[in-house]
């Protein structure tokens, strides 16, 4: 089979960017996300409210931050509110549509792991932690997961939960009361899984052209159910992998720029 | 409120076992502070910060904290914080023990201890390990109103908490534009504040509703520009997105991390110093 002419990068970005409706306030995470939710921006999307946990409102970088504090997030803000406001004004008190999540490991449930892997007290990775991701999880109307799959990272079982999906299936979610849906779609590098409508069990909704969902079940750490209807997902259009590699020169340029301070004399 | 040199600043109120609060979310970070607080081999401290970012890595690799309360521990868009990290998995260069919040609870905890309350509260949390892990310190509640089952967060009130803003004016006034994280709550939640400014000017010039932290609540301040590199001072210089990417292979191994905070650090006297040595001044 002769090269598709983008990368599984690529594809994975697209495609988390198409999940995105125009005009949604969507909490960004760095990393993919931002790559996804800029993408979206630029393309269908150009009504999309962009958040970063920064606090700032309504930001259209030109460039994608590598930090969640960028200056270019500031000074393409609508505005730019304390962090406490960000947390409890407007994500809490239900003001988000989408929140995107990354973390080292999934169940099959959609519940998440970035605390630790081994044991908590004496951890084999010291992973980064919560960060604002259980609050997002618990309060965004929608989430979307955004991870590469491998063995390593669809897990049977967490070795820690951070931040809760369905937890065990079956409606339990809905019996802590959490307003948001929880998770809508994870996106991978091999397709796109979604939730099982009565047991919230995820399940490969879509694979990539060229991905067999023997593959994907091969790159996941538990038996991977595939939907009945399983679609290919459309392939990137030249349009969108333009933007997107445009998007990405920009970022390299920008962020090789080297610093300098003028110290008074 | 003294103007003082970040040495005089550092050595009159940083004492070894403080609880020290160092905060900036991802702009402003304080680091010139956090570099004279090694270069001073300040030990034992509790180190208080959101996301403990590149100036926490140095200051743990250092042996300066024996316990850390953070939110998000990474180096942000790049990976790990190589040293946090071999403090708690490996224990050197001495164990950190580690209290963790959301960023959502940390917030809470500064707000209430800003506003001299014993604890915060938000809505109850979903399911997670994170209420298990040995040192949590949050608990469940019950709304005296409505019998809503809520979390309550303690207050966060740091022995010092340290700021780099953008300007101070002639009455000693201070001014930070730009992303602004919780620093307003961590200074005022902090039994005694110390700022480091990029420059004096005669007035502000602000807006009406600019977060400025009057002269009064300040304990004292330090004139010291390029103070918050390699984060950022909005107005003045970007954040140096190469040096967190190159971060990540100096602090990867110890002796490399060793050599670089020697060289950096320990041998200039101050952050201009610094500054010059890594070729960002001139």
């Amino acid at each position: 089979m002769s090269e598709p002419g983008y990368s599984r990068d690529e594809i994975m970005t697209v495609t988390a960017a198409r999940q995105l409706r125009n005009g949604a306030v969507c909490f960004v995470g760095i990393g993919l996300p931002s790559a996804a939710c800029n993408l979206a921006r630029l393309t269908h999307a150009p009504d999309l409210v962009l958040i970063y946990e920064s606090g700032t409102v309504g930001t259209r970088p030109v460039v994608l931050p590598l930090s969640i504090g960028d200056g270019e997030l500031a000074e393409t803000a609508t505005c730019i509110v304390p962090l406490p406001e960000i947390f409890a004004h407007y994500l809490q008190r239900g003001r988000i549509d989408v929140g995107f999540l990354g973390a080292a490991q999934l169940d099959r449930f959609g519940n998440l792991n970035s605390t630790v892997i081994g044991d908590y007290a004496h951890p084999q990775v010291r992973l980064p932690g919560a960060g604002g991701a259980p609050e997002i999880a618990t309060y965004a109307r929608e989430v979307l997961v955004v991870m590469k799959q491998t063995p390593r990272s669809f897990v049977a079982r967490l070795d820690f939960c951070t931040s809760c999906g369905y937890l065990e299936g079956r409606g339990v979610r809905r019996t802590f009361g959490p307003p948001g849906a929880g998770p809508q779609a994870v996106i991978t590098d091999f397709g796109v899984l979604r939730p099982n409508p009565d047991t919230e069990e995820l399940e490969l909704a879509s694979v990539y052209p060229g991905v067999t969902a023997d593959a994907a079940r091969a790159a996941t750490g538990w038996p991977l159910n595939v939907t009945r209807t399983l679609a290919v997902v459309p392939p990137p259009e030249p349009r969108e992998l333009e933007v997107l590699r445009d998007l990405h020169a920009r970022t390299g340029a920008a962020h090789a720029r080297p610093v300098h301070i003028k110290l008074p004399s | 409120m003294p103007l003082l040199s970040l040495r005089e600043a550092i050595a009159t109120y940083v004492k070894d076992g403080a609880s020290v609060a160092l905060e900036g979310f991802t702009h402003l970070i304080p680091f010139a502070a956090g570099q004279e607080i090694i270069r001073q081999q300040r030990r034992h401290l509790h180190l208080i910060r959101m996301t403990p970012d590149l100036v926490y890595d140095q200051m743990i690799g250092m042996g300066c904290a024996s316990r850390l309360t953070f939110s998000w521990g990474g180096n942000p868009g790049v990976g790990s914080l190589h040293r946090l990290r071999d403090a708690v998995e490996r224990g050197w260069p001495q164990p950190l023990t580690l209290a963790e919040f959301t960023h959502a609870e940390m917030a809470v905890a500064y707000q209430a201890g800003a506003s001299g309350v014993s604890c915060g509260v938000m809505p109850r949390h979903a399911p997670s390990d994170l209420a298990r892990v040995p040192g949590t310190a949050v608990r469940e509640v019950q709304c005296p109103f409505t019998a809503a089952p809520l979390a309550a967060v303690p207050a966060l009130t740091p022995d010092v908490t340290i700021l780099h803003a953008q300007q101070i004016d002639a009455r000693g006034n201070v001014l930070i534009r730009g992303i602004v994280g919780a620093a307003k709550e961590a200074a005022l939640a902090a039994r005694q504040l110390l700022v480091t400014v990029e420059e004096q000017v005669e007035t502000l010039g602000s807006d009406m509703n600019a977060l400025i932290l009057p002269s009064w609540v300040v304990t004292a301040a330090s004139i010291v520009p390029g103070g918050a590199y390699p984060s950022y001072a909005h107005g003045y210089y970007p954040r140096d997105n190469a040096f967190y990417l190159a971060w990540d292979e100096i602090a990867r191994d110890r002796e490399r991390f060793s050599a670089w905070m020697e060289r950096h650090v320990l041998g200039v006297p101050d952050h201009a110093g610094l500054l010059r040595a890594l070729g960002v001044a001139a």
